[in-house]
């Protein structure tokens, strides 16, 4: 416009002359062919099933796209509203229609673990260069992670190993834009080894500490089954179980 | 305000020029924009203008509902204005009226001439406004904290989308009218400007001016939006410089 370029999105500003691109901070996952992404059923259908991939729209998995043979109007059988799915992207129609498949390496139904989301744009960092950050936290935790390019990450393994992956997560999404991540992350998991007790003020903010007046009860606990401490009468607040 | 008595009208503006809280003519009241204010949606912007507190919240692209409102060559915006039962003085009966439906439907087209809506068809975004706390102008405030909550939602746009009111009080015109001067003054025009191409995207008007008062209010209302425009790419910028402290930051 009037020989200056304008930016559409809200990004950082890369110069690598003669060119310069606009590197988004923000936005939903735009998906591109040979992706791979986990996905939510949201939909079943004679055929296929809707997943939520988290892009603009649904992306139908077709049943000619899974390991298993299906007779029209078994689908329900084999995944049910709300399963979790690694599909790989195929194509982009030009109608906009997001074809995926589940037939592939590492693709397939997801049991058990966690979906932790994250921004689509860190998903780069979660990986890291050469897979450096992935390779560091299944190192250091002992999880299994499974990385959707549509910044849903599945993560399997302990409770506790699982815990450590989402607050790897975490700190990601929030310093994504720092260098040093790979190490940060590293350091971070080595100075919370071992586990007991849970370590490290856990990313703070988003745990609620309890109110000042129910620490008594922290420092003091009862012994199992009296509820209410003896001698003291029904005025006592119920103890919370932190 | 015919049924209030001439004794009953503050004076607004003071032998000096000044106006009620003590503003020139052409001066806007303070403005803090928080863009990224919420977790849940895509992008979000709270607004503190004056005593008004408005938040917004940007869901999508993301599947029409219903169906049948979805078209096949572009995204649709929708809009949801609304005020909180508390924002006012005399508890506001919740829930949709007929100014807040006139509102989002005035906002929802303002937006959507500045989104690049064709790059996702078949899809819908969802805007949704809540005024928290009101003293005039907050269909502006609402238009401003859409559109900081659309960038911060990384969606494509032409421009950001400064919006203010303009006003004719005790015969001055004056620009961003607070709530005394909405409603003892004679006229109020809220618009939103789209700053780099100069094309106005929301013009309203309630009362009476004149061509050379109209004229006149029109050029403060664009002066004032240029420096809204300032305010909110400010906000932009200062939502990814803050890093917030971490314990494993130390030693870096």
């Amino acid at each position: 416009m009037g020989g200056r370029l304008y930016a559409s999105v809200l990004g950082l500003l890369q110069r690598r002359p003669p060119l310069v691109r606009v590197v988004p901070l923000s936005g939903r996952y735009i998906p591109k062919a040979q992706d791979v992404v986990v996905g939510t059923v949201c939909d079943v259908q004679g055929t296929f099933w809707l997943l939520d991939i988290a892009a603009p729209r649904w992306a139908p998995l077709h049943m000619t796209g899974t390991p298993w043979k299906i007779d029209f109007g078994e689908t329900g059988q084999y995944l049910h509203v709300g399963d979790s799915v690694v599909v790989g992207v195929e194509a982009i129609e030009n109608t906009g229609r997001i074809g995926v498949t589940m037939l592939g390496e590492g693709l397939g139904k997801l049991e058990g673990g966690t979906i932790v989301t994250i921004s689509a744009a860190k998903v780069p960092r979660v990986i890291g260069r050469g897979g450096s950050m992935i390779t560091t936290m299944t190192r250091l935790t002992g999880a299994e992670i499974v990385v959707g390019q549509n910044g849903r990450i599945w993560v399997g393994g302990s409770p506790e190993a699982i815990r450590r992956v989402r607050e790897c997560l975490k700190l990601i999404e929030r310093q994504g834009q720092r260098s040093g991540l790979t190490e940060m992350v590293e350091r971070y998991l080595k100075s919370s080894q071992p586990p007991p007790p849970p370590p490290v003020e856990p990313l703070s903010t988003l745990v609620e500490r309890p109110a000042p007046g129910t620490e008594v009860f922290v420092a003091n606990p009862e012994p199992d089954g009296a509820l209410f401490p003896e001698g003291v009468d029904g005025d006592v607040p119920p103890p919370e179980d932190n | 305000m015919g049924s209030v008595g001439a004794k009953d009208v503050p004076v607004l503006i003071g032998e000096d020029g000044r106006r009620i809280d003590g503003r020139r003519a052409d001066e806007l009241r303070p403005m803090k924009i928080t863009a990224g204010a919420l977790h849940q949606a895509d992008g979000s912007a709270f607004v503190e203008w004056g005593m008004n507190k408005v938040m917004a919240a940007v869901y999508g692209p993301r599947e029409v509902h219903p169906r049948h409102l979805q078209e096949n060559n572009k995204a649709i915006v929708q809009c949801r204005y609304n005020m909180a039962a508390f924002s006012v003085d005399e508890r506001k009966r919740p829930g949709l009226d007929r100014r807040s439906q006139e509102i989002s439907k005035v906002i929802a087209e303002a937006l959507e001439s500045v989104v690049f809506a064709e790059e996702y068809p078949r899809t819908s975004i969802d805007v949704y406004i809540e005024v928290l706390q009101a003293n005039a102008g907050t269909r502006c405030a609402g238009v401003v904290a859409a559109s900081v909550a659309l960038a911060d939602a990384g969606i494509p746009m032409v421009d950001l989308l400064p919006s203010v009111a303009v006003g004719k009080v005790a015969g001055h015109i004056v620009l961003d009218l607070k709530k005394e001067e909405d409603n003892f003054g004679e006229a109020d025009m809220p618009m939103a400007l789209v700053p780099q191409s100069g094309r106005l995207v929301l013009l309203q008007m309630e009362g009476r001016l004149s061509k050379a008062e109209f004229a006149t209010a029109l050029d403060m209302g664009v002066a004032g939006c240029k420096t809204i425009y300032g305010t909110m790419k400010q906000a932009l910028r200062d939502r990814y410089n803050v890093t917030g402290s971490d314990p494993t930051e130390a030693g870096q």
